[in-house]
């Protein structure tokens, strides 16, 4: 049946109309955030506005992951060490009274982009499993440094104050906290759009579909798996900053492998390699995490059971749910 | 130009081996291929025929022996390193980008030769100057018409066509071909050989082939390959005479076929 479907698919070269669709859900997406405050504002606003906050920004490390998984075919399963890196850039730096943001979002980004510049150049000799091995290997790597940083809290994480800019603490109000993950969550899905459509994304697209045929035409898959691995790491760390502000908190916890695989989750929930299904995804993990927790103790048993549903049934993710056919 | 560059090998394969553990699946292949030819290398299944293309475009490493392409030694290059020299390659398997329509499989070899790919902005599936070569060579393959199909989803004689579209996209100075025809109907495969006779006129081609009937028009030289060795080489006549081929390959009916 699957089948049929696609061929008509492949028979119409894509008309108008399925573009307009194509970008019906996204613009829906982001209006909706983006009026979501002014909906809080008549009912719990403030734990629904950070709720929001924390979805926006796991959206975005995930949108990032997705850019590897999605478009490079990189199943990283350490990519929550990005989140750490950007999350400790703000906790360390602050615990030196250095409150600058565009210091620690600067800090953050250089961190992140030797991280993965090493551990990228490494892991990418490897391929399927034992790629996934290495990269949790350096992401374990990292929640064992952070737990060994007695300075800044070791295992138990270290309490911060919101970031400055230009020396005013206005990352104070969760609103403006709220807009601002809103506009990082924004910018960073229009650059990896472009990415996407771009000659390099593009590449990256075929190197998924089929690397020894790029090979075959003068591509070294390696040289543009390790940029888009940098990309990425950096994007996360983005994400990073943004967790520590608005939980005021960073622990080692935010780099373990449970963090990894969440986030590996959310993607393949909202849907593969369609950047704003990671937002999607990120909200139903969130969201549903938030509720059943609310309900039981047990909430996992519940928890998992939805999940493997989804990933059985919904082939695509949510993304592809909400769109109708795919 | 110099008349050395008119006759000088193109492809020069000097002892060239490789071993699977105890087999030895190329066992000293060395070879010319001039630049006009189209040298065809035909042998029994699990000669190792495959396996030299691979060694020669670089897929698989050799054990030892030298290749050189246009004089220049590229035994320790990569593939891409091969492919952006000029050695494109076919294969066996259809490869080509299955998620991708059939334009841009074509499009993106193209890219791949003009200008940096390192490029962040901008709709690559739209830039006019990959697109037009890539519609011209479609045509010319017959695929015109499908250039907007999801290419996994073609016909195999389609597929087939649109391998040749991407590696002539690719700018071959030399075309290495492993059984171009292998899966096609009978239309297909004589669409494929009208091709090939066209392809040849501009660019050497090594072609691995299974097909006598299209070894015998198209090559202008043959060398048959059993259990990785060249047992003979020369112009089809030559090698459809020599008596070792025919017994230690081509057998009484083959034989028979071709004459
Ligand atoms: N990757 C490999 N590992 C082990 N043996 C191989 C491999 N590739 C090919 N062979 C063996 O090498 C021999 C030659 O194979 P191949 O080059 O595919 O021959 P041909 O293309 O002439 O049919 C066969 O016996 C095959 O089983
Ligand atoms: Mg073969």
């Amino acid at each position: 049946m699957n089948e049929i479907a696609d061929r008509n698919l492949a028979v119409a070269p894509r008309p108008r109309a399925s573009r307009l669709r194509q970008a019906a859900l996204p613009v829906a997406i982001f209006a909706v955030l983006a009026l979501m405050p002014a909906a809080a504002h008549f009912g719990a606003s403030g734990y629904i506005l950070a709720l929001m906050t924390r979805t926006m920004i796991y959206g975005l490390a995930a949108m990032s992951l997705d850019l590897l998984i999605g478009c490079g075919a990189m199943i990283s399963f350490g990519h929550a060490a990005f989140l750490g890196i950007g999350a400790y850039a703000v906790g360390i730096l602050s615990s030196h009274g250095i409150d600058d943001v565009f210091i620690q979002l600067g800090a953050a980004l250089a961190v992140a982009a030797l991280f993965a510049l090493a551990t990228g150049a490494i892991s990418l000799r490897t391929h399927g499993v034992y790629f996934i091995m290495i990269t949790l290997a350096f992401g374990q790597m990292l929640y064992f440094l952070f737990t060994s940083l007695a300075a800044y809290g070791g295992d138990d994480g270290l309490s911060l104050s919101r970031s400055h800019v230009f020396g005013l603490p206005v990352l104070r109000s969760d609103l403006t906290l709220y807009y601002v993950a809103f506009a990082a969550l924004l910018g960073v899905y229009l650059a990896c759009r472009a990415i996407v459509a771009s000659r390099f994304g593009r590449v990256l697209r075929g190197i998924k579909d089929n690397p020894v045929r790029m090979q075959a035409i003068g591509f070294a898959p390696y040289r543009y798996q390790l940029t888009a691995y940098v990309v990425a790491g950096m994007i996360c760390a983005v994400a990073g900053v943004l967790l520590a502000n608005a939980s005021e908190f960073v622990s080692p916890a935010y780099v373990g492998w449970q963090r990894s695989g969440d986030l590996i989750f959310v993607v393949v929930l909202g849907g593969l390699g369609t950047l704003h299904g990671a937002i999607l995804g990120a909200a139903a993990f969130t969201l549903l995490a938030e509720f059943l927790s609310g309900l039981t103790e047990y909430w996992g048993m519940i928890f998992g059971p939805i999940l493997v549903v989804v990933v059985l049934f919904a082939r695509g993710g949510l993304a592809s749910l909400l769109r109708g056919t795919r | 130009m110099t008349g050395d560059a008119l006759t000088a090998p193109v492809l020069r394969l000097t002892d060239l081996r490789k071993s699977y553990g105890a087999l030895r699946v190329t066992d000293g292949v060395s070879l010319a291929i001039g630049p006009r030819e189209l040298h065809a290398i035909i042998g029994p299944n699990g000669a190792g025929k495959t396996t030299l293309v691979h060694q020669i475009s670089g897929l698989a490493a050799s054990d030892s022996g030298r290749i050189e392409f246009y004089g220049e030694d590229i035994t320790a290059l990569p593939m891409d390193a091969r492919a952006r020299a000029g050695l494109v390659r076919s294969f066996q398997i259809v490869s080509i980008l299955p998620g991708f329509s059939a334009l841009e499989n074509v499009a993106l070899a193209v890219q791949a030769r003009s200008g940096s790919s390192f490029r962040f902005t901008g709709d690559a599936a739209a830039e006019p100057a990959l697109n037009d070569v890539a519609m011209t060579l479609l045509a010319r393959f017959g695929l015109a018409s499908r250039a907007g199909f999801t290419a996994g989803l073609l016909s195999h004689g389609e597929k087939r066509q649109l391998e040749l579209a991407i590696a002539m996209a690719a700018a071959p100075k030399l075309l290495l071909l492993d059984e171009p025809l292998a899966g096609t109907s009978h239309e297909e495969s004589s669409r494929v050989i009208a091709t090939l006779k066209e392809l040849k006129r501009e660019v050497p081609i090594i072609l691995v082939e299974h097909d006598m009937e299209a070894v015998f028009a198209l090559a202008d030289r043959v060398s048959v390959l059993v259990y990785g060795r060249i047992i003979a080489s020369g112009t089809p006549d030559e090698v459809r005479r020599d008596p070792e081929v025919r017994s230690a390959y081509l057998g009484d009916e083959a034989a028979e076929a071709m004459t």
